[in-house]
């Protein structure tokens, strides 16, 4: 007996880069590119009604900083929708403060973890709903998917998979699934790396990288994306990438995703 | 009288909730001391975190009985997610006993592939026409909340099911007995439709 009932839609969520608190736009994780205030890019992506929004300072843990914890607050007060924060988290009490000014999700990097355990120390306090992983893959010279470090961690010692699946045990309630090389080139997500993860892992998949055209959504959403995110198609207009916010209407993400 | 009292009692995200409060132009308090939640002319009960985790929370601030004192006076009150969870008798999640305010139990969902737990992200919410918390609703095609969850709500008493959402499995996802309202879902995470909500909910 098939009772068929709308389920969820997959998530679209736009991620925004911060650099110096300015918002910027980088292309496989370098060249970046500045578009402007975060603040009014926010407001504008909540009357937009997004599902859900990801901020991702991508200074602060390079740079030794702590998130700035002000401008998060400014922007989590215009947030109507769930908001993620990422960069620069350091410990417990970090992510408590992050919660108490108004972020739903911390997002934290495997870049910056020499273990899980603040992953695990964090969810057992707030729960693994509100703990995102975020991790950076790229292909190797043998074209196997690794853990990408661009700070001074090591890789961990196991395969990505291996990885992700310690990363759920120990209180990952979301995996955010960057695709370093595919990031800023707008030429569509990396499936087979969407499809590994998410059949690996027992938590929802976020992926992000490469998203071009509104297309690109829904087949990331085929390939097991729970949720897609996306940066370029997001800010940037036209061929010459213009910068103008923007995010398709609730009926267009309806018919294409629903 | 304080107006609206948001109750902190450590557990979830209280910024939020004021943020919208404050939009819609109704200051509300973010209160821990069971002499000002006493004073509260409406109460809203948040929650982020494990059932047992938050009675305790509750019942070492001396808040379990002042809420349910405020309740008893006819107060209206109103539980958000985990928050909404503890208006139940139980919860499968833990041991200790929840408010007992909206008779009921709460259970670990159980889903068929591929539908992941947590139940995370916007689902749609049908809710019952004469509940005050959906008043104006019916200007939108369909009401769209955003959820993050791994246990619902079973009432006891159908009557008291304000809405129901589809998640692997139908669940209230709004509850309501006399002026106890809980929802699943966050409205201070729901755009427009949340707005609306916790109007409705400030002008009871």
């Amino acid at each position: 007996m098939l009772n068929y009932k709308p389920v969820l839609k997959t998530r679209v969520i736009p991620v925004l880069l911060l650099r110096n608190g300015g918002l910027v736009k980088t292309v496989k994780f370098d060249r970046a590119n500045y578009l402007g205030d975060p603040l009014n890019a926010v407001k504008i992506f909540n009357d937009k009604e997004v599902d859900e929004l990801v901020v991702l300072d991508i200074d602060a843990s390079k740079r030794g900083h702590r998130p700035n914890f002000e401008l998060v607050k400014q922007l989590a007060s215009e947030c109507f929708m769930p908001l993620g924060y990422g960069g620069g988290i350091k410990s417990v009490e970090d992510i408590g403060r992050l919660f108490t000014i108004g972020v739903e999700k911390v997002v934290i990097n495997s870049a910056g973890l020499c273990n899980l355990d603040l992953v695990a120390n964090a969810a057992q306090v707030f729960g693994n709903q509100s703990i995102v992983l975020s991790v950076d893959v790229k292909k190797n010279l043998w074209g196997n998917f690794t853990v990408y470090s661009h700070a001074k961690v090591p890789p961990p010692p196991v395969g990505l998979l291996t990885f992700l699946q310690q990363a759920s045990q120990a209180g990952a309630g979301e995996i955010l699934l960057n695709a370093v090389d595919r990031d800023g080139t707008m030429t569509g997500y990396d499936l087979t790396l969407i499809q590994q993860v998410a059949q690996a892992v027992p938590v929802p998949v976020v992926a992000c990288g490469g998203a071009g055209q509104l297309a690109h959504l829904r087949q990331a959403a085929d390939a097991g994306a729970s949720g897609v995110a996306a940066g370029s198609l997001f800010v940037y207009h036209g061929p010459h990438r213009a910068v103008l916010i923007n995010y398709p209407a609730p009926s267009v993400l309806q018919s294409l995703l629903g | 009288m304080t107006s609206i009292v948001i109750i902190d009692y450590g557990m979830g995200n209280l910024g939020s909730i004021q943020n919208m409060l404050k939009k819609i132009g109704q200051p509300a308090v973010i209160a821990s001391e069971p002499t000002v939640v006493s004073q509260a002319a409406k109460l809203i009960l948040p929650g982020v975190g494990a059932f047992d985790h938050a009675m305790a929370n509750l019942a070492q601030r001396g808040l379990t009985e002042v809420i349910q004192q405020r309740v008893a006076k006819g107060r209206p009150l109103l539980g958000i997610c985990l928050g909404m969870q503890l208006l139940a008798h139980r919860s499968d999640e833990g041991t200790l006993p929840g408010l007992g305010l909206v008779p009921g139990q709460v259970v670990k969902f159980s889903v068929p592939a591929p539908l992941k737990i947590p139940h995370m992200g916007w689902n749609v919410v049908q809710y019952q026409a004469n509940s005050p918390l959906f008043r104006g609703f019916a200007n939108w095609d369909e009401a769209r909340f955003y959820f993050v969850h791994s246990y619902y709500y079973q009432c006891h008493d159908p009557g008291h099911v304000a809405a129901t959402t589809w998640y692997g499995t139908h669940f209230a996802s709004a509850v309501q007995n006399g002026l106890v309202f809980g929802t699943q879902f966050h409205p201070e995470k729901s755009h427009k439709f949340g707005l609306l909500l916790l109007r409705n909910f400030a002008q009871l």
